[in-house]
């Protein structure tokens, strides 16, 4: 009797912690999983801190419209850095001791990633960051990681296909000049472009950088004009962009080849305004409608990103930057779930080992984080009329050169004339 | 690299235009913080609120964006006069303008700023007119009409301007004040009328060259604190108050960039422009035509 009562109780017991056990467990599952990051949403770069922003939103629609990862609903929660390296340390410090946040990734670029890294390093966190150029060689943590396709040298990637354009041309050429802005990103890829030259044996006949609130750019390249270089290579942010190009079209520069680096003409504003002038200019792009095919989900991403990016004002093709922001959060979502849980350590080491099926193609890292080969595709514009946006929403205004996997074409030259 | 007399002369041509858009971009400066001791740090942000003005009716309506600028120019000289009642009543009359009234003006500078952000969003922004893409030739001379219009309307603004100032009674009160307030009332003429009307002249020229700049180079609304050390370093190289200082100083500087560029590398540009300037004020320290 006695015996039956003592189960009986302890059978009480021990259904009440099995309830309360569960409960807790739904209470935990049902809780948001927050994901912290500052974002340039003023300032010079909130153009693209923007568009990022817009992507990763979408990403969570998508990812919460399934039913979350692990079971939970994905919350942001996010602060305007301002573009300003200097607000980094103290938003990602709030993220993660007064927000609580379970994971955090980066802002867009360089200048806003290296200040957060001393902070992620210190707790031993795992991040996903985006476009930033090469930050991990100053740190060396193994717990970093970028989805810019640079590969795992971007000084020397970046410029890759730009050289084997150039030194693809018949007869191949002897002269280079080497141009960009005193700043970071050009740094780094005049560097690469030093080290292209260095290896194929090009001539460095111009190798200066100029001021970034330079306003005319056409005593610059009379100067590269006055040494003849037979290719140009132009390390360069938007404005300065508008201005080399505008330039070159003023001065009728005569080179065989023109581009390489210039930020800006990705993006809608600056194709629509250059028109006519990009015809013939070489420069890099990370998707373009002409390998659509290449890339069976991004059409209805970039569908849900374009409506959405008329509304809030930012570039309305958003092949850049867009699509590599929601394949960062593809990678964080498909590590987390494969390893079920938040362990940093764990995801550091998933990601390291596998790849990532992606919107932007299949992503695996290098051991410094950056990805395992480059991918950067070098095009060439050609037969653009007008500033219409349209034409450059469909196949027909870039020539692929390379990588070889996504070659539509071949590359024309001399550059001059690709303007008749 | 071969320096042949066409490289020259087109650096010689190439730094009067861009010298021709600095002095636009700077007269009003040199009327606010060299002739009416208002240091207005939110003066390129007016000029970016032109670009930005001269952006949208262009868009919408494909007007010239120069044009366009000179038809709204007395709607930003009536928000300069409003801008400068409410700072000399905040500020100027307490005698509290020197620290706080520069903090006033910063604030105006990221208000302005952050409501063009919010209006118009974050991207580059450009404009299309028809001579954007023309450039004329003179032998192997070089002539890029959207700095040559630009050069040209600049041209007639700041003379326009010195004439305005040194032939009229009214521009004369303007110097007057610079010079000596009490002497001004005693003569009857109102001070502070004075200077409201020379501050809402100085943010009407900021709203011209907004136009300028948007036709020369792609605008996003934080741009304009880069031209913000350009704009005081050319008025103080000119010499405070004096329009034609200024035009000259903008000369100087456009030609030092534009030979440092062309034959020395850009990078050294900004380090020969404020050697210069710095050079001008040791040998005379009130700016080439200062008094």
């Amino acid at each position: 009797m006695l015996g039956n009562s003592v189960l009986s109780t302890l059978g009480r017991v021990l259904g009440a912690v099995f309830i309360g056990l569960v409960l807790t467990g739904t209470a935990l599952a049902q809780q948001p999983l927050k994901i912290g990051f500052g974002m340039s949403l003023t300032g010079p770069l909130a153009g693209n801190g923007k568009a990022a922003l817009i992507a990763m939103e979408i990403w969570r629609d998508d990812v919460n419209a399934k039913g979350g990862i692990l079971g939970r609903k994905v919350e942001f929660v996010y602060y305007d850095d301002q573009t300003s390296p200097a607000t980094v340390p103290s938003i990602y410090t709030k993220l993660l001791d007064v927000d609580k946040v379970d994971l955090v990734v980066s802002g867009y670029g360089t200048n806003v990633i290296a200040p957060a890294m001393p902070i992620i390093m210190q707790r031993n966190l795992t991040f996903m960051t985006l476009f930033g150029l090469n930050v991990n060689s100053k740190f060396s943590y193994d717990r970093y990681f970028q989805i810019m396709p640079a590969g795992p040298q971007p000084a020397i990637g970046w410029s890759q296909g730009f050289f084997d354009a150039a030194m693809g041309m018949n007869p191949k050429p002897k002269t280079i000049a080497l141009v960009g802005a005193d700043a970071e990103y050009p740094a780094m890829a005049l560097e690469g472009a030093r080290e292209h030259a260095k290896k194929t044996g090009l001539k460095i006949v111009y190798d200066k950088t100029y001021p970034p609130n330079t306003v005319d750019y056409s005593p610059i390249v009379r100067a590269i004009q006055a040494t003849n270089p037979e290719v140009v290579f132009v390390a360069s942010y938007p404005p300065d962009s508008a201005g080399m190009v505008r330039a070159a079209n003023e001065v009728g520069l005569k080179t065989r080849m023109f581009g390489g680096g210039l930020v800006g003409p990705q993006f809608a504003a600056l194709k629509t305004q250059l028109g006519p002038l990009l015809n013939g200019v070489v420069n890099y792009e990370f998707y373009v409608p002409d390998v659509s095919s290449r890339f069976p989900f991004l059409e209805q991403f970039l569908a849900k990103y374009q409506a959405r990016a008329v509304v809030e004002k930012v570039d309305p093709l958003g092949f850049y930057l867009p699509p590599y922001a929601y394949a960062m959060m593809q990678v964080l979502d498909q590590a987390i779930t494969a390893t079920k849980g938040l362990d940093q350590a764990k995801l550091a080491e998933y990601m390291h080992k596998n790849t990532f099926d992606t919107y932007v193609g299949k992503v695996g890292f290098a051991k410094n984080g950056e990805w395992a080969a480059p991918r950067v595709m070098m095009t060439q514009y050609h037969g653009i009329t007008g500033n219409d946006v349209e034409q450059f929403k469909k196949p027909g205004r870039l020539t692929v050169l390379s990588p070889k996997e996504y070659k539509t074409g071949d590359l024309k030259a001399p550059y001059h004339e690709n303007k008749k | 690299m071969e320096v042949s007399w066409a490289l020259l002369a087109n650096a010689v041509i190439a730094g009067l235009l861009l010298g021709g858009f600095y002095a636009a971009m700077s007269v009003g400066i040199s009327i606010s913080f060299g002739m009416l001791d208002v240091v207005n740090i939110a003066h390129p942000a007016f000029i970016i609120l032109g670009s930005y003005i001269a952006y949208i009716v262009n868009d919408r309506f494909g007007l010239d964006p120069i044009v366009v600028s000179v038809v709204v120019s007395p709607l930003f000289f009536v928000l300069g006069a409003v801008l400068y009642r409410v700072y000399y009543y905040c500020f100027e009359r307490r005698g509290q303008e020197s620290l706080r009234g520069l903090a006033f003006f910063f604030g105006i500078l990221f208000i302005t700023e952050v409501a063009l952000v919010l209006i118009f969003g974050v991207d580059y922004r450009m404009v299309s007119s028809r001579y954007g893409d023309v450039t004329w030739r003179l032998g192997e001379v070089g002539f890029p009409m959207r700095l040559v219009v630009p050069f040209l309307v600049a041209m007639v603004m700041v003379i326009g301007l010195q004439l305005f100032l040194t032939r009229t009674f009214f521009g004369r009160a303007v110097l007057a004040v610079a010079q000596d307030q009490l002497a001004l009332r005693l003569m009857g003429v109102n001070p502070v009328r004075v200077k409201e009307l020379a501050f809402a002249i100085s943010i009407a020229t900021a709203g011209i060259a907004g136009a300028f700049l948007i036709v020369i180079q792609p605008v996003q609304p934080a741009i304009g604190r880069e031209f913000i050390g350009l704009v005081f370093a050319v008025c103080v190289l000119g010499g405070m108050g004096s329009i034609l200082g200024t035009l000259l100083g903008a000369f100087v500087l456009g030609l030092a960039e534009s030979f440092t560029s062309t034959f020395f590398g850009p990078s050294w540009a900004p380090a020969v422009s404020f050697g210069l300037l710095l050079a001008t004020l040791a040998f005379r320290p009130s700016g080439i035509l200062g008094r």
